[in-house]
């Protein structure tokens, strides 16, 4: 059987990447006992798969793993199982089955949202300027720059990877391409700006949060959750 | 929710942030406020070897029991940290509360190998703690070290107020209850001291002073404070299931070199290996029920979700129940895919099952640690392995399929000659040639022979301790001797030779048999930018050696000259319950090849017998 697990990370534990993540679950799941099927061979390993990598830093309230077992309790038994290991900064949301033909977590990831929240000490001087060239900024047809790939470096137009964008209380909020097939990060996005406007980029100027991550049905950006239904007991 | 000692700036651009930020799986969150007695428990080097030592677990979870007590955990910072903390002038602190280390009661320090004296001095710099005990004042913490390098505390006696000398599960909780009282009734820090002092096991090292004869050899040691014990006994735990051992490990979200479930299934070592300092300084064997033990695995491994499990202990192959335990473990953990990582076993036909069925044998090696070429030099050791059952051994192994095999040497033990150089080379081939006695089409490609030798370090409280060392020329003449000798071999095509680094076991010679007067040596280091001297990529050999010549101490008058067996050593006033009449006695019986056989075979009257515990009151009964 297949599931799907919801999870937030926050707080402190936004320093930890994801290949630490990952050893994380692997050893929480053990501690709740959850019954997942392993691959074969000499060195079997548990079945698990992750939507879309959250880089170090950043935190989210909708982080995706899919995992197959062999037996499970009811959604809500598994969530409280999984909460009572969990430390603080990872919490479980929901624990639902997939269907069986669903493809895995990670190669549905289309989309993401965020919000980006300026970090105490890098707010700009002044905002009302700053929300001009903003406004300037996202005003043009194409957002040509140029992207490092593993071989080369290349130009490319972002635009057609921002579905959304907004601004609202000193907090920018955006959809934008993720996954295999486009995969835009936020900080990206943000430094191109900050180029484009003259001023000086640091990486830490912004806090980024992700919302939820998305996938696409007929044209649509559907929550990763929506795939999944409830386990009953 | 926790607020972090680093700013996210910090975090972002260091190395691993996740070293600093503690919240860890079973990690003992408590209020620092609400506690009588709070402790820093520190382990001087990189997060992930000191998340990976066992004795910090078993201490961390005993302080944690106690409801009046919290134990955080320190570790030292990397040289990216280190050098930000310098910059901006932020405070060591503790992984969990991410407190000050200063505002604890205690800074415990685990000692476990010489070559982290100067990262000692970084915690303590970096903490605002003063370097020299002497100038600590009341606002200080009390700086208590433990661990095998306080069996010679001497070289770093002026930087603790208080050194924990053996087993820290025994006089911890005493020092605690002292600890509270004397805060309660508003004592002075020299009066808290001298109660200590008089606990088993505790050696406040300022209490005590050392005069030199003119040759620099130690004329006489002694008490300046009525408190003070003539001798220091070591602490043992005697009764190994009834005792504290955790059933929560700490688990780290980044990866350490121990990622599994320990369980130590033994204290000690029966066989008397010559140049081992813990097989002397842990006697006796004392020895884990199988019952207990298969109960820890569960409930370590229920309670870790950890995949592995691993045995600790100085000689698996002589815990007698070794057959059972493996047994359980490798049947009660089949279907949770847990690994069970075998100790180096000897080998055998039953070690030879068992790793043929927790490993694969293609990816697998054999070792062997005959730590001599020769036999007459393994007799000079007391190492009883012998060639024969080396043979043996690698014949089984290789027509079970194995073809790799690891075998470790020492260079530089006493009495050493070519012969016993050109040993190593010479049995290595033989086991290349045991290989290729098998026919061809049963052969499992080529045989892969890595020879490696250390060199060897004459240690306190062993029958070595009055050797002498060679110097690094000397020891690295012998390493091409060998190297030189393994190309002459029919089979040197499947030999590769390794050696080790001959500095650092220059230093760490005068650091494991040094005396007070090496402790400005090691202050000179740190202060020329000597850190995590145990890590090859920052050793700074020639940092240390400005360090000696500045500070006027000879490293030849530590290493190279052998001690009259009658010549007081710095370390004589601590009592390891082995008898220094015995040690003379395996050095004289060393010198005359003469081996001595293993606890289990005959009592050799070591002197432990009067802690009347483990294995010398097992063979009485």
């Amino acid at each position: 059987m297949k599931v799907r697990i919801k999870f937030r990370k926050y707080g402190v534990m936004k320093f930890i990447g994801h290949l630490d993540v990952m050893r994380y679950f692997q050893k929480a799941l053990r501690r709740a006992e959850v019954d997942i099927s392993f691959t074969g061979g000499f060195s079997p390993h548990p079945i698990m798969s992750f939507a879309a990598p959250l880089g170090v830093g950043l935190t989210s309230d909708g982080e995706y793993l899919d995992i197959e077992v062999n037996s499970t309790d009811s959604s809500e038994v598994m969530v409280k199982r999984l909460n009572d290991v969990m430390v603080e900064g990872m919490e479980i949301v929901s624990y639902r089955q997939l269907p069986d033909k669903m493809k895995s977590a990670m190669s549905q990831v289309a989309a993401a949202d965020y919000q980006l929240f300026f970090r105490e000490g890098y707010e700009p001087a002044d905002w009302s300027a700053w929300e001009n060239a903003w406004n300037a900024f996202l005003a043009q047809p194409s957002l040509v720059v140029w992207k490092k790939t593993k071989k080369s470096e290349q130009e490319v137009d972002i635009r057609p990877m921002v579905y959304r964008i907004g601004l609202e209380n000193h907090v920018i909020t955006m959809r934008i391409a993720t996954g295999s097939v486009h995969n835009l990060k936020p900080e990206f996005l943000m430094e191109a700006f900050y180029r484009y406007a003259g001023m000086e980029w640091k990486p830490f100027i912004f806090q980024v949060h992700r919302v939820d991550t998305y996938m696409e049905e007929e044209g649509a950006f559907v929550s990763m959750e929506t795939a999944e239904t409830f386990i009953e007991n | 929710m926790r607020k972090l000692a680093l700013s996210d700036e910090i975090l972002l651009t260091i190395e691993k942030p996740a070293r600093y930020i503690g919240n860890e799986v079973n990690a003992a969150m408590k209020d620092m406020d609400a506690v009588d007695v709070t402790f820093a428990m520190c382990f001087p080097d990189v997060y992930e070897i000191g998340m990976s030592h066992l004795g910090i677990q078993i201490l961390y979870d005993m302080f944690n029991r106690r409801e009046d007590v919290y134990c955080d955990r320190v570790y030292s910072p990397w040289t990216d940290l280190d050098k930000i903390m310098r910059e901006k002038d932020i405070p060591l602190f503790a992984v969990e509360s991410q407190a000050p280390v200063k505002n604890f009661d205690f800074l415990g320090i685990t000692i476990q190998y010489e070559m982290c004296y100067t990262n000692i001095l970084q915690i303590l710099d970096l903490s605002k703690i003063p370097l020299l005990a002497k100038d600590r004042t009341e606002d200080d913490p009390i700086v208590i070290g433990g661990g095998p390098c306080t069996y010679n505390p001497e070289p770093i006696a002026d930087f603790f107020d208080l050194f924990y000398i053996g087993e820290g599960e025994t006089q911890y909780y005493p020092l605690i209850d002292l600890y509270k009282e004397h805060k309660k009734s508003g004592g002075s820090r020299i009066e808290f001291l001298e109660k200590a002092a008089e606990l088993p096991g505790m050696y406040v090292p300022s209490f005590y002073e050392t005069e030199y004869n003119e040759d620099g050899t130690i004329k006489r040691f002694y008490k300046t404070n009525p408190h003070a014990k003539d001798r220091i006994v070591k602490e043992l735990v005697m009764d190994m299931d009834d005792t504290y051992y955790p059933e929560k490990p700490v688990v780290p979200f980044i990866k350490a070199t121990q990622d599994r479930v320990v369980l130590e299934i033994q204290r000690g070592c029966i066989r008397g290996c010559r140049f081992c300092q813990a097989g002397m300084i842990y006697r006796p064997v004392r020895e884990r029920s199988l019952e207990f033990l298969k109960e820890r695995a569960r409930t370590m491994l229920k309670n870790t979700g950890h995949e592995e499990i691993s045995l600790s202990s100085l000689s698996s192959s002589d815990y007698s129940e070794l057959k059972e335990l493996v047994t359980f473990l490798i049947e009660e953990f089949k279907d949770q895919k847990i690994n069970i990582s075998l100790p180096s076993l000897r080998i055998d036909a039953f070690s030879l099952d068992v790793m043929g069925k927790v490993q694969d044998i293609r990816k697998s090696s054999l070792t062997f640690a005959p730590e001599a070429g020769s036999q007459r030099l393994r007799d000079v050791i007391n190492k009883g392995l012998t060639e024969e059952v080396i043979l043996e051994g690698a014949g089984m192994a290789f027509e079970g399929g194995w073809n790799r095999v690891k075998l470790y040497f020492m260079l530089g033990l006493p009495t050493e000659t070519e012969e016993d150089m050109r040993g190593i080379a010479e049995l290595s081939d033989k086991i290349a040639r045991r290989y290729y006695e098998i026919p061809k089409d049963q052969r499992n490609g080529k045989v892969q022979i890595v020879a490696s030798s250390s060199f060897f370090v004459p240690k306190p409280f062993t029958p070595f301790q009055w050797a002498k060392m060679c110097t690094k020329e000397e020891y690295l003449d012998r390493a091409r001797i060998v190297n030189h000798a393994c190309r002459e071999q029919l089979n040197h095509k499947s030999i590769k030779y390794n050696w080790h680094e001959a500095d650092v076991t220059v230093l760490e010679g005068v650091l494991a048999r040094g005396d007070r007067r090496i402790a400005p040596v090691i202050l000179k280091a740190y202060e020329k930018g000597c850190l995590y001297d145990a890590w090859s990529e920052t050793f700074r050999n020639d940092l240390w050696m400005e360090a000696f010549e500045e500070c006027g101490v000879s490293i030849a008058f530590y290493n190279n000259r052998e001690r009259d067996v009658d010549e007081i050593l710095p370390w004589d006033f601590i009592d390891t319950g082995v008898t220094k009449e015995f040690l003379k006695r395996e050095w004289k019986n060393a010198r005359e090849g003469k081996v001595t056989p293993n606890c289990r075979q005959r009592c050799s009257g070591c002197g432990v017998m009067r802690f009347e515990g483990g294995i010398c009151i097992e063979s009485k009964n």
